[in-house]
């Protein structure tokens, strides 16, 4: 398993935010978690990341606990984490921020170069110059996973990648994470819209209150018509 | 009677131009869905009407009486009640003085000194709170509702206020499909009773196509349609720039 | 004023005069930009307003005195001891951001400002340990002793090049930000610092080399200033000051804006000691008051983060039963305190009513309101020379001048909380700061009225409330009497609006709320209640002083409301028994006093953000 997430607990002040969630994702395997806000998707993948503290459980990266190390720790093993809001740097340019992301190779996982960067996201390529806050949202949602990309993640933290783009680049949004998963990476992305996740993912978790309530492929999940209504917000 | 119309407003930021001469109307007891994709202006043309920001040319009227560029404070005397996208309750408070609150700032008494804030409309904040289903909720600190709770806490704050437009940004992002059309039931139940006007921004078009009288479609800053779901959904424009090949199911 | 008309027709008469005269407030810029500048950067990535920036250029100053005198006069002897103290005060810096800081980066801004406060008093008594008290002269720069003759005026050739480091060193800053991987991260950790943390860059690394950075420029500053002035323990509050000026007029975050600020504010005051010596500093903070309310975030700034408010409160409750019993307890239990207490304890006792009263008006502020108010001593000191100027001037009798105390504080509130209103977080911090600032220097410096730093002595309490036990009851009652009036104020309509503008300030405008003049007028009730018990405070002590209004006074009642709490609404008085017993403690036998009172607020504000009553609160609430 690239990842595994055994029994976690996270807080927000005095509120649970997570209890004991356990999750797995294989090389080259994109997970989706599904559940509406709050459930705790977010959380789970910021847990991963190391910016929200977890309590009890552990977390492995390829077999090595990394639940004790900061966040910039995590990425430098591999980790890269894509943001619901994109989270942009906006005065810098788009080559500055692809040299914020910029790690050296670590075997094991695909290497990347900002020439390769810019040929699966071609539409960044006339924009190196520019600075960030003067992208479009589908723009900044490439530069967000480019930049990480940077960093030659073997694993990949996408927090609703389909979250506010117009049904036209929900589809785009979905080829690039098909070509991905063929470059060998491992994704793990929380997603609202089931029709999205049900495109990209191989297994899902569905999230309530903090817990997996439910999980399997991403088939039988979608013929859960009871979890989906009960705890999914757009249905298939 | 058009209860808000909205008339070749335009904003820019810098040297981008967020909403480039949009013009609309809302009648009351109708529900209108402003969508578009990211960046077509939808946030910045809803903060133009809701008073947040001001444009730089062009007019808003509510009721017949212009309102261009007032503060939000302004047009929640003429009647606009709004919800945030991202629900802004008070958390300090328990959830039955945040109603207390807006029925309180309703009657402008928001400076009295005495007596508490508790002891004030505690039965009509009740009433509010199990209208939209909050009752058992009422003792708790606003802090710790669920994110759909917040939202339906917020509703029942701005419906106390008894306002005749209704402006909400994505009034049920991040709810679950069930908890998503009952609120916008109770929306438009109060729609049609009292004769309020709706305008709604939404993401998910299953809400947009089953809630909506009429819908706007913005893309860069203008309105490329306007019209019944039907027409919208049929529209080859929307379809290309918005909707993609993939047309939401019907309703 | 004569002699001020008097120097314009000179310079008139004589323009070269005003050139030197420029030329030496640019040359005063250099240093005050380079302290600004460290400031504003270490601002800008960490968020943190570093009180004891001024602390690092003070020290910076001695080390240099010092390390040049090790090695010996001659060019060498000199830079190569700029370049210890420089160093030194870097690794300083280093050891601050380290054991402090680094644990203060997500606390709201109170805390920050609080704990870097407390560095200031340790550094101070630290230096004065090191150093002694007198005032050390440093060499002179070998090469640059001379003048050049410019326009007929001799120009200190010490000074051009003082006038040149500045550009200089902003071009160096500006080259490492835009051209090399560090800066990058430094912007990007600025914008979004969790962010750059999951994209992989070790950001304590980061901001440990820019607190680094920030403390040798800092010392730089100070270091190149050895051969202008003596080094001094006065040196870090007066450059801390004008550093914080000119940060907010160039806006925070912006080095180009802090140099243009420091250019503006070093020429003026160059112009304003010789126009107007005794209002230089009034004149400083004018115009960051002026610059503020036009462009509320600085000439070059951009908006100001939203300022962090930590987890939310718990809502308000009616009083419990055990709390209305254990109130009417302790009340009955003062009553009765006359009767078995002798008169220091009495003394004591006022003191003790009077601080509560004012932790209580500044918690109004900084609690409900979330409101950082860091020149609240403004109040206590304005009403407390309401009243003696009301004795001194109009022979007012007590009763008058107790009523006077509150309006003419409360009228100070209107003012300055009108100017505040649209500041919010550090922002407002500074500027409360900078009004405190004013009213203490009109105070020191208008002689004639004020007595200056003499103050006005011979207040007595009129002849019914002379005894010792009967003022310990006047003090009672009016301060018991503010404290609840206040309690029942926040749990009305206008407190609880005053939180929820301060929870969700855009829902309470749509709402119908007028947030703004909420929070105006809640500057109004804290100073008036603040400026009653400055007036008390004025007859308890027979006499007004400007310290009165001084910072360390206004850094007493924020200690005093977070050693009660913030969030607890009974905090303030449990804060002001703590805090006068620690004082008193504190004042009767230990030499290095500031020292400990630095280092306990450090504690407190690393380690108990809660306070007394919210750490008492949590052990009554554990099962």
């Amino acid at each position: 398993m690239r990842l595994t997430v055994d029994a976690i607990d996270a807080y927000y002040g005095g509120a649970r935010a997570l209890d004991g969630v356990s999750l797995a994702a294989g090389v080259g395997e994109v997970v989706a978690l599904l559940g509406r806000n709050g459930a705790g998707k977010s959380t789970t993948l910021k847990s991963v990341m190391g910016l929200v503290a977890t309590r009890a459980g552990t977390i492995a990266l390829d077999g090595v606990a990394i639940g004790g190390l900061a966040a910039n720790a995590r990425a430098r093993m591999g980790i890269g984490y894509v943001p619901e809001e994109r989270r942009i740097f906006a005065g810098l340019t788009v080559a500055e921020n692809l040299e914020v992301g910029r790690q050296p190779p670590r075997p094991g996982a695909p290497a990347w170069t900002e020439a390769r960067i810019l040929a699966l996201f071609p539409a960044l390529a006339p924009l190196r110059h520019r600075p960030g806050e003067r992208l479009s949202g589908g723009e900044q949602q490439m530069l967000a996973i480019a930049r990480t990309l940077m960093g030659n993640p073997g694993l990949l933290l996408l927090d609703e990648p389909s979250e506010g783009l117009a049904p036209l680049l929900v589809a785009a949004m979905a080829d690039a994470v098909a070509r991905l998963k063929a470059e060998g990476l491992t994704v793990l992305l929380s997603e609202q819209n089931l029709r999205f996740a049900a495109r990209v993912a191989d297994r899902g978790y569905v999230l309530a209150r903090g817990r997996v309530v439910r999980d399997g492929t991403m088939a039988e999940l979608l013929a859960d018509r009871d979890a989906i209504g009960r705890h999914l917000s757009i249905g298939g | 009677m058009t209860l808000l119309a909205v008339d070749g407003i335009a904003r820019s930021f810098g040297a981008t131009v967020a909403v480039d001469g949009v013009s609309f109307g809302v009648a009351a007891g109708e529900r209108v869905a402003m969508i578009g994709p990211n960046g077509a202006g939808k946030t910045t043309c809803f903060n133009l009407i809701n008073g947040q920001i001001a444009p730089d040319r062009g007019r808003v009227a509510i009721d017949g009486r212009d309102t261009t560029g007032r503060s939000p404070r302004a047009l929640q005397r003429l009647g606009v009640g709004r919800t945030f996208q991202i629900s802004q309750v008070f958390a300090s408070l328990t959830v039955r003085e945040n109603v207390q609150a807006a029925l309180v700032a309703g009657q402008g008494r928001a400076l009295s000194p005495w007596p508490p804030l508790r002891r004030r409309e505690a039965a009509a904040a009740d009433r509010l709170l199990d209208q939209v289903g909050l009752a058992g909720e009422a003792e708790r600190g606003a802090a710790a509702l669920a994110y759909g709770d917040a939202k339906r806490l917020e509703l029942a704050m701005v419906l106390g206020q008894g306002p005749r437009l209704l402006l909400m940004d994505e009034p049920t992002a991040g709810m679950g499909i069930d908890e998503r059309h009952a609120l916008m039931e109770l929306v438009s139940g109060v729609v049609r009773g009292r004769g309020v006007g709706l305008l709604f921004t939404e993401h998910d078009m299953d809400v947009v196509f089953g809630h909506a009288d009429r819908i706007v479609v913005l893309h860069r800053g203008r309105v490329i349609a306007a019209g019944t779901p039907a027409a919208v959904r049929a529209d080859p424009a929307v379809r290309e720039v918005y909707l993609g090949a993939e047309a939401p199911p019907c309703a | 004023m004569d002699s001020a008309l008097a120097t314009l027709r000179l310079m008139a008469a004589e323009p070269s005069f005003a050139l030197a005269q420029a030329l030496t407030g640019l040359a005063s810029a250099s240093s005050l930009f380079l302290v600004a500048a460290g400031l504003s950067i270490v601002f800008g990535v960490t968020r943190v307003v570093n009180f004891a920036h001024g602390s690092f250029f003070m020290v910076g100053a001695y080390l240099a005195v010092t390390a040049i005198g090790w090695l010996g006069g001659g060019a060498a002897g000199f830079w190569g001891g700029v370049v210890v103290a420089v160093l030194g005060v870097g690794l300083l810096g280093v050891l601050v951001e380290v054991a402090i800081l680094r644990r203060l980066y997500a606390a709201p801004e109170l805390f920050q400002l609080l704990a870097t406060f407390g560095v200031v008093l340790v550094i101070q008594d630290g230096a004065l340990f090191l150093w002694g008290p007198e005032d050390l002269l440093g060499p002179r720069a070998p090469g640059l002793r001379g003048a050049v003759e410019i326009f007929g005026q001799r120009i200190p050739t010490y000074d051009l090049f003082l006038i040149a480091v500045g550009p200089v060193v902003l071009v160096l800053l500006w080259l490492a930000f835009r051209r090399t991987r560090w800066g990058v991260l430094v912007r990007a950790a600025t914008a979004d610092r969790e962010m750059t943390a999951a994209l992989g860059v070790d950001e304590r690394r980061l901001f440990t080399g820019v607190f680094a950075l920030g403390a040798l420029l800092a010392g730089l500053g100070g270091a190149l200033q050895v051969p202008r002035e003596t080094a001094n323990l006065h040196m870090d509050l007066n450059v801390i000051a004008e550093a914080f000026v000119v940060v907010v007029v160039g806006g925070m975050g912006s080095v180009v804006g802090a140099y243009l600020a420091a250019l503006v504010i070093g020429v003026v005051h160059a112009f304003g000691i010789l126009l107007f010596p005794k209002l230089t500093l009034v004149l400083v903070f004018l115009i960051m008051a002026v610059v503020l309310v036009i462009r509320p975030a600085g000439l070059l700034g951009e908006r100001g983060a939203a300022s962090r408010q930590g987890a939310p409160e718990a809502p308000l409750r009616p009083a419990s039963a055990r709390l209305r019993w254990t109130a009417a307890a302790l009340f009955a239990a003062l009553l009765a305190l006359p009767a078995v207490a002798g008169g220091y304890v009495l003394v004591l006792a006022v003191d003790v009513a009077i601080l509560a009263l004012f932790a209580a008006s500044l918690h109004l502020l900084l609690g409900p309101g979330g409101m950082i108010s860091f020149g609240h001593a403004a109040y206590f000191g304005i009403g407390a020379y309401g009243a003696g100027l009301a004795w001194k001037w109009l022979a007012a009798p007590m009763v008058l001048g107790l009523a006077v105390a509150p309006l003419a504080a409360g009228i100070a509130g209107a003012a300055f909380g009108w100017l505040c209103a649209r500041a919010s977080g550090v922002y407002l911090a500074m500027l409360t700061l900078a009004y405190a600032q004013i009213a203490w220097s009109v105070a020191a410096q208008w002689l004639a009225v004020t007595g200056g730093d003499n103050g006005v002595l011979g207040l007595w309490p009129a002849p019914w409330a002379a005894s010792p036990a009967a003022y310990y009851y006047l003090s009672l009652v009016l301060c018991g009497g503010g404290i609840l009036a206040l309690r029942l104020l926040v749990h009305a309509p206008f407190g609880q609006f005053l939180r929820a503008g301060r929870d969700a300030p855009r829902r309470a405008e749509a709402l119908g709320v007028a947030v703004g003049a909420q929070q105006w007028l809640a500057f109004i009730v804290a100073g008036a209640f603040a400026g009653l018990a400055g007036g008390l405070f004025a007859y308890a002590k027979g006499s007004v002083f400007p310290t009165y209004l001084a910072i360390p006074r206004s850094v007493d009642g924020l200690v005093m409301v977070l050693l009660g709490g913030v969030q607890s609404l009974s905090g303030p008085v449990v804060g002001a028994l703590a805090y006068v017993g620690l004082a008193d403690e504190l004042a009767r036998g230990v030499a290095l006093w500031r020292l400990v009172l630095g280092a306990a607020i450090i504690v407190l504000a690393v380690a108990f953000r809660r306070g007394l009553a919210g750490a008492v609160g949590d052990a009554a609430a554990r099962p």
